[in-house]
């Protein structure tokens, strides 16, 4: 204790030279700078929050955010969205304006069109189950239709789930493709062969095919043209996933097993058309970006805005959803959706946003002036006055 | 020495059994150039020693050990290798592992720059050199330190410093006598007097190295710095036993001796030096103790939490009507059954959470405390211009505990006085002598320019002084001004020797003088005897050593042009003598007073012939004088005063050595006085004594000084007649009255003894020093055995004025709400006085008096008082503020276990309490059993080695680098300069470090707590499977980089009262016990707000993004853009003032943010497998609904805090808030209103008390109303007195 005394002076410079070559001159001042810095004294903005001094600051915030809450409160009011429950499809709905439609297809009640293939179990049955859904618009779609499909109850967010998948072989890595990363297990290889695209995540991929038709008033059907592309944001699509490097896709994936759940092999997603085939199919892509929460939508058409023609993009009338029912929820009490939306710029229909800006706004603009009047009997005292009574 | 007849048989074996315990050392000089296995030193180290904790290979192991006994990384790795186990890993593995691993890396950083640091300073000392005696060469040869060995012979010059601990062999100096300077090893700076070992002969003049062929045994190394025992056995078999006066202790340095040999007899790690280091211990603070408490509720939390989702895992399991698609089996391919899983999904939560226990909390204190250290080491106005030392912070992590006392307990002298001693009045044979000139020069305001001016125009001074002497002096200014170079000097600064003579005393001597003729006392005077004993003894019953090494000494003085030698300072009193001597006819027999150079050793006495000379020779002396200035070294300041004030009277110390003191008495006789024995001063005789034999009648004299009780009780009462009585009464009276007006008092003693008895004596002397067990015990019997029978002499009053500031610091730390000690071992009546000049008692004060020697009378006192106290201190009276003062034994009493908690609540209703005569170990008692008893922070603050058990049991100690050494430094966590500094560390930095500090950690569980639950509510909506929506990456990153900086910043500058405010506003300080600080009921309020915020920081994104086909990581991402501007937000309603370091840090943060998200979502396409970040900010950047979320959850989180601020600030706002207010007002209505503010709170009272405080600045004026003086002596059972009231207990 009393030694270190004898250290801390040898450590600061000046053992025994100080004493030796002694001197007035080399001994150093030790008083500290007198900087703003060092005696703690920078100049500073020292705010105290009274009512007087955040008077203003309420004000502005109620007025502010009640405009923003109403128009974002329109806004969604003008996205009608609307649930159909198909077994009453035709009485029931008849608004104007509808923008967005949402038809639950899984099947649950006995009147419901799919509730055949509902009950239907099997994965990987050769002869699909398809069932048709009627429904009818009583307004149009005027611009781009986005139509979804929603999945409730399923949680794509499971832990496990989230980690099932390999990045560098959907990047088109050679290597991860072959010998594809330990995450997957267990969907990491089927038969000795590795799975491509391994993982939990694709192995569970939606593969219901939901088509539209158009009842003309005279009882024919006109499909109506879905755009599969563009539904996969462009960096996912461009950047992220690749297919592995190889003119023919069914060359390149030789060797590699296809997932358990699936029919058909990546490599024959969309035959059709080769960049929307392999890790780049864009239902694909779209499936893997994993939702945040167990109920969620997915895009999964376009039914782009006829070009220099003024009819609207789904005129109102009568309408057949045919679905290829393959994807069983009942598992776990899910339910699917289609939903037909235009997309507003604040995403779907939401009301929450505007009411909770209008609230708060309104709740600012109160204590404002609960604080006016405060300030007004309490504010003079704390200018001047401290002296407590 | 120990061995042979004397010793019965069992002391005998006992003795051997001794030898055990002894290491047998030879010199290794005919042993030299052999291989080293026939070396018979061999077995012990080296001299090189070796600091550092880690070696180079090893460092990393090592320090990773070391860091592992911290519980909180333990907890953090323990995490982190759980999430090795696949079945509940949550993150990674790999990367949850990199904050532990940022932690450990950042703490062993700074261990391994403080490791190289001591490895450097390791090295330059090892390679310092040295010289040892080398037989090849026959002579002493360079060598480097480390090269050293035990049994080598070693040489060391004067200024050089000792490189092992040496046996002192041989000196140049004729009495073997070798002055070392201790200061590196315990600081004090006087010198200390080493001895070649006793008995060996090797003071003639040819010492060789090579003819040592002693053995010499020696102890085991221990450190005990004031013991060191052996003995050498010579060639002829006889023993030479040897203590601690014979070690030179490495690390010291010799001074005043030109040439030391000593024989190695420890070296490295067994030195003395070495074995006392120890690193500064570890404290924890208050603050800690409950943030500790508050980590555990965390950690219940945490695991209640864990279990929810434990227990929710298993219920959403089993509520699946069967295995659903997204349910992954684990690698095994199986799934766990719900049981099972729930269990994994216990410990996936708690690595989940893991952050809740803030991990960076405890490495962000230390990074806090650190800069609030810092700044309090940087302070300049804790600067002291004249020691040139800052503030030190010996503890590095209690600054907050500043903030937060209750109760101080200060020593007295040193620390509220100077302990800078003035010799004040004399008492002789019971006539007293005031000695008015030296009382008057009081405390003077200071004026530039007076030194210079001195030294240029002495007599221009002398004239100054003595047209000043009635009111002020200034001799006290002065002696600050030069104190700079002589406070390093021991006790020999001006002050000491600026006596001016009385002069009823003066003429008294000089008369007595011409009647003597200073050879021997053969004619007899009784009374004029008396006087020359009184003043001998002022001049030899001491320590003083006289130091005429200029040279050694200047090159310490900093200032030399400011720089007054004490020799000028003497001849200016000598020629104010000369005045008074002229009244006294005896400027012949006069001149001996000048300082004379001539310096022959022989003993006798000479009548100096200079005669009538002395007038014109004093400008010539005076000159030499300053160049070859004679100081005084003394162990004390009284003792340097004594002797002082003794040569003003003639009697001049001229030598000392081991064996002899030579002494030039008032008519220039010197007389060399053979000193047979020194019996020195020890706290359980409270005196000491000289045993002398004169020079030419032989006669065997002791002188004996102490306190007066001590020496009292000592008188030969018995066979005293009328007159003696009589005087020992008056005398005694004298004493009384000199206590009361704070003077130090000292009785001195003699006694006469006959060459038998001495004889008798002196064996059993030798007996006690030849001892090497009990060897104290043994010596102090023997010194009781002499120090009996005494004739009394006189008794002295010294006085010890308060040092600067002192009543205004004690009214602010009154003001404060501090309650302050005084434990002082002087008398009662000192005690009071300086408690009244310095404010810690008013004189409206009621004072409680406790003194007693019987228990019941001390309980029913206690009873008494209680009531009274009680009465006064009723809540809406405005009663008196009540004082304590109370007696050693009777604490003592107080302090059993019946009459304790009686005491203690006396002593909680009285605004100070003296405690008079306690010993050291009732310091630490009496601070231990407040700080235990009451539950209260205790500050102790002393300077001295009697403080240093105080210091080490109260919270918080703080020493005072004074004249006493640098023990209570050592021992202190605060070191200061003195004691007004203690105002603005206390109510500056104290307050400051515990705001901040309190801050800060509240902000920290708040911040992690909020954070962490946006992870738990998750669990809610995915199944409680465990899942983070944050990529790990950003979650890391989010405590780590992007909000740790800011509220470290807060924690070190922020400053919410500003330090003029808090000096003139002492009552703020008062905050800090109570709501402001840190308390659990604001960790409450803060683990409230932070679910609030938790909860709006999830479900605004939530509600806002439910049913939408948002991702995952954007989801979370948007989330931790929200709590990122939340959290730092939050921090900005807490920040007080705003300048620019906190500008660039809350900005730097919200910057390095995005940055780092921008790129990392820009670049991280597969770089970290599983989580999928890519692009996913730059899309969500790109949607409006992003800012819109942003903004108004910012708002709905800190809108409760910040209305609740707003709200409080404005309608009961704290005194600091006021305090606040008022620094924004014009200076002058400022002064204003603290004023008022004052006055209203610490009453009518309080505000007069502190106006009187300014105008009366002298303390020695206040004279107390006490009225026991008299009564004391003989009823010393006497209780309680009242100022005003006069109630008898």
């Amino acid at each position: 204790m009393m030694a270190s005394s004898y250290n801390a002076k040898e450590e600061d410079g000046n053992p025994s030279s100080a004493t030796v070559h002694g001197g007035a001159g080399t001994v150093k001042n030790k008083k500290p700078d007198n900087t703003a810095f060092k005696q703690q004294r920078l100049p500073a903005w020292q705010p105290i929050l009274t009512a007087g001094t955040v008077l203003p600051a309420f004000f502005v915030i109620g007025l502010i955010f009640i405009p923003i809450g109403i128009g974002l409160f329109v806004t969604s009011n003008n996205i009608k969205e609307f649930e159909a429950c198909l077994y009453s499809v035709y009485s029931k709905y008849s608004f104007s304006s509808l923008s967005t439609l949402q038809i639950d297809y899984t099947g649950v009640d006995l009147s419901s069109p799919c509730f055949n293939c509902s009950q239907n179990y099997i994965w990987n049955s050769t002869t699909p189950c398809t069932c048709s859904v009627p429904f009818s618009l009583d307004q149009p779609f005027e611009s781009n239709v986005f139509m979804y499909y929603g999945l409730s109850n399923f949680y794509q967010n499971h832990r496990r789930y989230v980690k099932s998948r390999d990045d560098s072989q959907l990047n088109g890595d050679l290597s991860s493709l072959k010998n594809p990363s330990k995450e997957c297990e267990p969907y990491r290889t089927s038969e000795n062969k590795p799975i491509a695209p391994c993982g939990a995540i694709a192995n569970s991929l939606f593969n219901d095919t939901l088509d539209l038709y158009y009842i003309d008033p005279n009882g024919s059907r006109t499909a109506i043209p879905l755009v599969k592309k563009g539904i996969a944001w462009w960096t996912d699509k461009h950047v992220k996933f690749r297919n592995p490097a190889g003119n023919n896709l069914t060359v390149v994936f030789q060797g590699t097993s296809k997932p358990v759940n699936w029919r058909k092999p990546v490599y024959e997603l969309d035959p059709s058309d080769s960049d929307n085939n392999g890790f780049i199919n864009e239902d694909f892509i779209v499936w893997m970006r994993t939702a945040a929460l167990p109920t969620f939508r997915k895009l999964y058409r376009i039914i782009q805005k006829k070009p220099n023609n003024m009819s609207p993009t789904l005129p109102r009338g009568q309408y057949i959803l045919d679905v290829t029912y393959n994807y069983p929820v009942r598992s776990f009490e899910g339910r699917k959706r289609m939903i037909l939306s235009t997309i507003s710029w604040m995403g779907g229909k939401n009301p929450f946003l505007g009411i909770a800006y209008i609230t708060v706004g309104s709740v600012c603009f109160f204590l404002g002036i609960v604080l006016l009047i405060i300030h007004h009997k309490y504010g003079n005292r704390n200018n001047n006055a401290d002296i407590p009574n | 020495m120990f061995i042979g007849a004397l010793f019965t048989t069992a002391k005998e074996t006992r003795s051997r059994e001794h030898e055990k315990d002894l290491r047998i050392l030879v010199s290794n000089l005919p042993y030299e150039g052999l291989p080293k296995t026939k070396q018979p030193n061999r077995y012990f180290p080296g001299n090189a020693v070796k600091t550092t904790k880690y070696s180079l290979w090893f460092f990393i192991p090592m320090n990773l050990y070391e860091q592992f006994h911290r519980f909180a990384n333990l907890y953090f790795v323990g995490l982190a290798v759980l999430n090795f186990v696949p079945a509940v890993e949550a993150f990674q593995p790999e990367v949850a592992i990199v904050p532990i691993c940022v932690m450990l890396a950042l703490t062993a950083l700074k261990d391994g720059w403080e490791d190289c640091r001591r490895f450097r300073s390791d090295r330059r000392i090892n390679h310092t050199s040295c010289r040892v005696y080398s037989r090849k060469v026959s002579g002493f040869v360079e060598r480097h330190w480390k090269d050293v060995r035990v049994g080598d012979l070693v040489e060391v010059a004067s200024n050089e410093i000792i490189p092992a601990d040496l046996l002192l062999l041989h000196t140049s100096d004729l009495n073997g006598v070798c002055h070392i300077e201790t200061a590196s090893l315990d600081g004090e700076t006087n010198l200390k007097r080493r001895l070649v070992v006793p008995g060996l002969n090797t003071q003639d003049s040819s010492f060789e190295p090579q003819n040592f062929h002693c053995t010499v045994a020696v102890e085991k190394p221990n450190d005990n710095l004031n013991q060191f025992k052996g003995y050498i056995e010579t060639s002829d078999m006889k023993r030479l036993g040897f203590g601690i006066d014979s070690l030179l202790p490495r690390g010291c340095t010799v001074r005043n001796t030109d040439l030391a040999t000593g024989f190695v007899v420890y070296t490295g790690h067994e030195t003395k030096s070495m074995m006392n280091k120890n690193g500064p211990q570890y404290k924890r603070s208050k603050l800690e103790c409950k943030m500790n408490i508050d980590v555990l509720f965390c950690v219940i939390l945490l695991f209640s939490m864990c279990l929810i989702g434990a227990l929710g895992h298993y219920v959403w399991l089993e509520s699946l009507p069967s295995v659903p698609l997204f349910l992954t089996p684990g690698s095994h391919g199986h799934m766990d059954s719900n049981p099972l899983s729930g269990l994994y999904m216990f410990f996936t939560m708690i690595i989940l959470l893991q952050i809740f226990i803030p991990i960076s909390l405890y490495v962000s204190i230390e990074m806090v405390k650190m800069g609030q250290i810092f700044f309090i080491t940087n302070d300049v106005d804790l600067y002291e211009e004249k020691t040139d030392s800052r503030v030190q912070c010996r503890a590095l992590n209690i600054p907050e505990d500043l903030g937060n006392i209750h109760y101080v307990f200060s020593d007295k002298t040193g620390t509220l006085t100077e302990n800078k001693m003035v010799f004040r009045r004399c008492s002789v044979t019971g006539t007293e002598y005031s000695h008015n000139e030296n009382g008057k020069s009081g405390k003077l305001p200071s004026r530039t320019g007076w030194t210079l001016e001195d030294d240029q125009e002495p007599e221009a001074v002398q004239q100054s002084q003595e047209g000043q002497q009635p009111h002020s002096g200034g001799g006290h200014h002065r002696n600050k001004e030069t104190g700079n170079a002589q406070g390093k000097a021991a006790f020999s600064s001006p002050l000491e020797t600026e006596v001016v003579p009385d002069r009823k005393l003066l003429q008294r001597v000089l008369a007595g003088g011409g009647d003597w003729d200073g050879c021997g006392g053969i004619r007899r005077c009784e009374a004029t005897d008396l006087y020359l004993d009184f003043f001998l003894a002022l001049t030899v019953c001491n320590t003083v050593v006289v130091s005429t090494a200029t040279t050694a000494r200047a090159q310490r003085q900093r200032v030399p042009s400011l720089f007054q030698s004490p020799g000028e300072v003497l001849q200016t009193a000598l020629q104010k003598m000369f005045v008074f001597s002229r009244l006294c006819h005896t400027l012949s027999s006069w001149q001996p007073m000048t300082e004379d150079l001539d310096t022959d050793h022989n003993s006798g006495c000479h009548h100096s012939a200079a005669g009538d000379q002395t007038s014109h020779r004093h400008q010539s002396t005076s000159e030499i004088d300053i160049s070859a200035q004679r100081c005084y070294v003394a162990e004390s300041p009284d003792e340097a005063a004594l002797v002082h004030a003794a040569k003003v009277y003639g009697f001049m110390l001229i030598a000392r050595t081991p064996n002899s003191v030579k002494v030039r008495l008032p008519h220039g006789v010197e007389l060399n006085y053979q000193v047979l024995d020194t019996l020195n001063f020890d706290p359980h005789r409270k005196r000491m004594s000289v045993v002398l034999r004169h020079p030419i009648s032989g006669e065997i004299v002791m002188y004996t000084k102490g306190a007066d009780y001590t020496v009292m009780d000592k008188l030969i009462w018995a066979c005293l007649n009328t007159a003696q009585k009589n005087v020992a009464a008056s005398t005694q009276r004298h004493l009384n009255w000199y206590a009361k007006e704070g003077l130090h008092t000292l009785c001195f003693a003699k006694k006469v003894l006959s060459e038998s008895a001495y004889k008798n004596w002196s064996l059993l002397r030798q007996e006690a020093l030849a001892a090497i067990d009990n060897r104290e015990e043994l010596l102090m019997e023997t010194a009781v055995n002499l120090e009996k029978q005494l004739t009394l002499l006189g008794a002295t009053g010294i006085e010890d004025r308060l040092q600067e500031c002192v009543p205004d610091t004690v009214m602010a730390l009154r003001e404060a709400g501090v309650r302050l000690w005084v434990l002082t071992g002087d008398k009662a009546e000192t005690a009071i006085n300086i408690a009244h000049a310095s404010r810690l008692l008013d004189q409206e004060d009621l004072v409680i008096h406790m003194n007693t020697d019987d228990k019941a009378v001390c309980k029913s006192i206690l009873d008494r008082s209680l009531e009274e106290g009680r009465r006064h201190t009723r809540p809406g009276y405005p009663g008196l503020s009540i004082g304590l003062v109370i007696d050693g034994h009777t604490l003592d009493m107080a302090l059993q276990s019946d009459l304790v908690d009686r005491f203690l609540e006396l002593a909680r209703l009285c605004r100070s309490v003296l405690c008079c005569r306690v010993t050291p170990l009732q310091k630490s008692t009496v601070v231990k059993v407040v700080r235990e008893r009451l539950k209260v922070m205790t500050l102790a603050v002393g300077d001295g080695a009697n403080d240093v058990n105080m210091i080490q049991a109260a919270d918080v100690g703080i020493g005072i680098s004074g004249q006493e050494g640098m023990q209570a430094v050592m021992a202190s966590d605060f070191s200061i300069s003195c004691f007004k500094h203690m105002k603005k560390l206390l109510l500056v930095h104290g307050h400051w470090c515990n705001s901040r500090l309190s801050n800060m950690a509240i902000y920290f569980f708040y911040k992690n707590v909020t954070y962490v639950n946006l992870l738990f509510w998750y669990q809610f909506f995915c199944g409680f499977s465990g899942t983070s929506m944050i990529d790990i990456w950003l979650l890391i990153f989010f405590n780590l980089f992007f909000t740790s900086t800011p509220p470290i910043m807060f924690g070190v500058m922020d400053r919410d009262v500003s330090a003029e405010t808090l000096l003139g506003l002492p009552e703020l300080y008062r905050t800090g016990h109570e709501s402001e600080g840190y308390s659990h009921f604001t960790f409450w309020i803060a683990m409230l707000d932070a679910f609030y915020q938790s909860l709006v920081c999830f479900f605004i994104p939530y509600l806002t993004y439910q049913g939408t086909d948002i991702d995952i990581y954007t989801f979370g991402s948007s989330m931790n853009t929200v709590s990122l501007f939340n959290i730092l937000l939050h921090l900005a309603i807490e920040i007080k003032s705003w300048t620019l370091v906190h500008w660039v840090t809350m900005l730097g943060s919200v910057a390095l943010y995005f940055t780092v998200t921008l790129v990392y979502s820009a670049t991280c396409i597969s770089c970290n497998p599983p989580s999928d970040p890519y692009w996913t900010t730059q899309q969500q950047m790109s949607e409006p609904i992003f800012y819109l979320v942003c903004v108004i959850t910012t708002v709905v989180a800190l809108l409760p805090r910040f209305t609740y601020r707003v709200l409080s600030n404005t309608l009961a706002p704290t005194p600091l808030i006021r305090a606040r207010h008022l620094e924004r007002l014009d200076p002058a209505i400022r002064e204003q209103w603290i004023k008022e503010w004052r006055g209203f709170r610490g009453g009518p009272q309080g505000g007069r008390s502190y106006q009187k405080q300014t105008q009366e600045q002298e303390p020695s004026r206040i004279t107390p109303t006490l009225s026991i003086t008299n009564n004391h002596l003989g009823t010393p059972t006497r209780s309680a007195v009242r100022h005003h009231h006069n109630v008898e207990l």
